[in-house]
């Protein structure tokens, strides 16, 4: 088992443009299941033996796929998202970087509407379940498959780990990255849920950044329903309050957004905090031995 | 790359909300005491003369007098202009009618990141800084959370109104501003709009006493009016300067530079660095699948810095690749050895490949992060030392 995604999967990209046709590929050679494209206008064309459509409603209804993928540059790609929306896909995931605000605003009144659609991004290097579906651009090699589920708000530094815990002979069931934006669709405390609740999850390592309370309501969660063991990180605790570490997410403003408030929160609810990355795989070993 | 919120001045802002049909006092832009004792004239005065610039608290710094005639506007001027507020120079100062106050409200909109919705605030403890009232007078605060495809609707308007014990006979105007403001939040893709404080005037009429806009960075390309009004402050440059080259640059106050790929993994970086014993230099993040010439010239903008006094390159090659980062800080090297050590750490994509490409290049490799860091503040502490022991002799 694990969450999401796995090789049920059917995906379509939306926005099968250059970046796009790339990770396609490398999706393909992963073994998900990329059954069609979509870009106005290349309807009935095919790019790299994958069929185009004009639409996400055509591209559903000729594949059945119960998945999006989403390049659409930022200017378009909140669109894109209300079009998976529309099409009632159960999960959709969006790599776009720089989607203005106001348009995820919208994103997420019309989501809350829509329980059978998860979002995972944007800003994001998508979610992977290794060794049955890669929806992303992630590199492969750092993933191998296990019982470890794993969520962050960091792109590269979700690689990183996912390669210490991969070294450590600690694989995992789903990896999520879920997005550095400040209005994303699956928070910080949603995923740790889906996890939590995974059967082939037996623990769980949730990678934060400052900015925001999510990994402060992730805690709350996991003190009162937590079922499986967990570590976190965050990234930024040498931060200064006001400076924006790139994600538009990641700053400390007045009191809000501290790392030493996530790390106390975690502390509290028994998770404890790596200082440093390289502290995880161990950290989790003892964890599962608890 | 993701910029700052571009910030508006007063003035500026004023006149978006103008527009909107939101009263705002008379008032003129002026940049001599000549211009702003002509202004007084022109609006009758008393009037305030504000300093324009960008950033809070400029009331308790003396950036805001009050005059009571041409000549004192003339004064105030004077004195404000060239005036530094934390460490902003005062170019121009705005000169408005006084309001004839008789208290004092709080109304804004801003994004709430936990309930991803607009969120309008509205309270009678107006003029002060909103977080502080937020901490210690939560209760002090009305908040709505308007559904962003209908706005903020007039029942939701005037409960807030209600709720915040706005006075009865300003109910209907208060939410007419409110109403107007949450429509110039919408249309400007605004992160933070506030009228702060928002004057009830003796006669009973509402006028906003100041104004700030902070647009999202993100949507500047449809916000063709407000981008023009993008300033970039003399400590910003470089930051401005490194997101035109496609990377992105913040300024800190350490000795040991820092350039990675990847926001979280550079932000882990800084915290290494600290977890050693070291203080960073700056953050930058090269984004994912930078080339060569961007390597070139990120590492160029961080030995740009005097402070610098070793430097720490960490890459995990996922997009961004390891050959690529090594040919661009072999050309580097080869134009002009930096006067400072490089201590490098490359993993992932073509990683082997790039350390073949620096071998024999005068830096120092490491496997980990954690080691890599330990290295960059090692040698950071020694440069430190050396120059202490020759300043001594001296």
């Amino acid at each position: 088992m694990s969450v999401l995604l796995d090789g049920r999967t059917k995906v379509v990209i939306q926005g099968l443009g250059r970046e796009g046709r790339f990770h396609a590929a490398r999706m393909k050679e992963y073994g998900t299941q990329v059954v069609g494209g979509t870009s106005p206008g290349a309807g009935g064309t095919q790019r790299d033996g994958i069929p185009m459509f004009d639409t996400l409603a055509a591209a559903v209804d000729a594949t059945g796929a119960n998945a999006s993928l989403i390049f659409v540059p930022a200017g378009g790609a909140g669109d894109a998202i209300l079009e998976a929306i529309d099409a009632q896909l159960g999960l959709v995931v969006c790599i776009t970087e720089g989607i203005p605000v106001h348009d995820m605003l919208t994103v997420a009144a019309v989501l809350a509407e829509a329980p059978s659609t998860t979002l995972i991004g944007p800003n994001c290097p998508g979610a992977i379940s290794p060794g049955k579906c890669k929806m992303g651009i992630m590199p492969a090699e750092n993933f191998s498959q296990g019982a470890i589920g794993f969520v962050s708000r960091s792109g590269t530094l979700t690689y990183e780990i996912a390669d210490l815990l991969t070294r450590a002979g600690l694989g995992q069931s789903t990896c999520l990255g879920i997005g550095g934006d400040p209005i994303i669709g699956l928070p910080t405390p949603d995923a740790v849920r889906l996890l939590n609740e995974d059967p082939a999850t037996e623990a769980i390592v949730i990678v934060g950044e400052i900015g925001g309370s999510a990994e402060e309501k992730a805690a709350e969660y996991m003190r009162a329903f937590g079922k499986k063991r967990a570590v976190a990180f965050i990234a930024g605790r040498s931060a200064p309050p006001g400076k924006r570490m790139g994600h538009a997410g990641a700053i400390v403003s007045g009191n809000s957004g501290t790392a030493e408030s996530k790390v106390k929160a975690f502390e509290d609810a028994g998770i404890p905090v790596a200082n440093a990355p390289s502290e995880i795989p161990a950290m989790v070993k003892a964890a599962l031995r608890r | 790359m993701v910029g700052p919120p571009v910030k508006l001045h007063e003035y500026q802002a004023k006149s978006v909300l103008a527009r909107a049909g939101i009263p705002v006092p008379p008032g003129k832009l002026a940049l001599t005491p000549d211009e702003a004792a002509s202004a007084a004239r022109e609006l009758a005065a008393p009037v305030a003369v504000k300093a324009q610039v960008h950033v809070g608290g400029r009331g308790k710094a003396g950036g805001i007098k009050l005059a009571r005639s041409p000549e004192e506007a003339h004064e105030a001027a004077r004195s404000i202009l060239g005036m530094d507020i934390k460490g902003l120079r005062v170019e121009k100062v705005y000169v408005e009618r006084a309001a004839k106050v008789r208290s004092e409200l709080y109304l804004g909109v801003t994004v709430d990141r936990d309930r991803r919705r607009p969120v309008v605030m509205l309270s009678t403890v107006g003029g002060m800084d909103i977080e502080q009232v937020a901490s210690e007078q939560p209760e002090k605060i009305a908040r709505g959370w308007p559904d962003p495809r209908l706005g903020l609707l007039p029942f939701e308007a005037r409960r807030l109104c209600f709720e915040a014990g706005v006075p009865p006979e300003q109910v209907n105007e208060v939410a007419g501003v409110a109403e107007k403001l949450y429509e110039v939040f919408r249309r400007t893709d605004a992160m933070l709009l506030e009228i702060n404080p928002l004057f009830i005037q003796e006669d009973g009429s509402v006028v906003a006493g100041d104004a700030k806009l902070d647009v999202d960075d993100n949507a500047l390309f449809r916000e063709t009016e407000l981008a023009k009004w993008k300033e970039v402050t003399a400590d910003e440059q470089l930051e401005e300067r490194a997101r035109q080259l496609g990377f992105s640059y913040v300024q800190l106050d350490g000795d040991v530079g820092v350039i990675g790929n990847g926001a979280g993994l550079v932000m882990s970086t800084l915290d290494a660095v600290r977890l050693a014993g070291g203080k960073a230099a700056n953050f930058l993040d090269v984004g994912g699948g930078a080339k060569e010439a961007v390597v070139k010239a990120a590492l160029e903008i961080v030995l740009s810095n005097a402070r610098v006094r070793s430097v720490l390159i960490n890459i995990f090659g996922g997009i961004t690749r390891g050959d690529e980062v090594a040919r661009g800080i072999i050309a580097v090297i080869k134009e002009h050895p930096p006067r400072v050590p490089l201590v490098i750490r490359l993993s992932g994509t073509e990683a082997e490949a790039g350390r073949k490409i620096l071998r024999g290049a005068p830096l120092v490799s490491r496997d980990t992060m954690d080691d890599a860091a330990a290295e960059a503040v090692r040698l950071a502490r020694e440069s430190r030392a050396g120059a202490e022991a020759v300043a001594k002799k001296k």
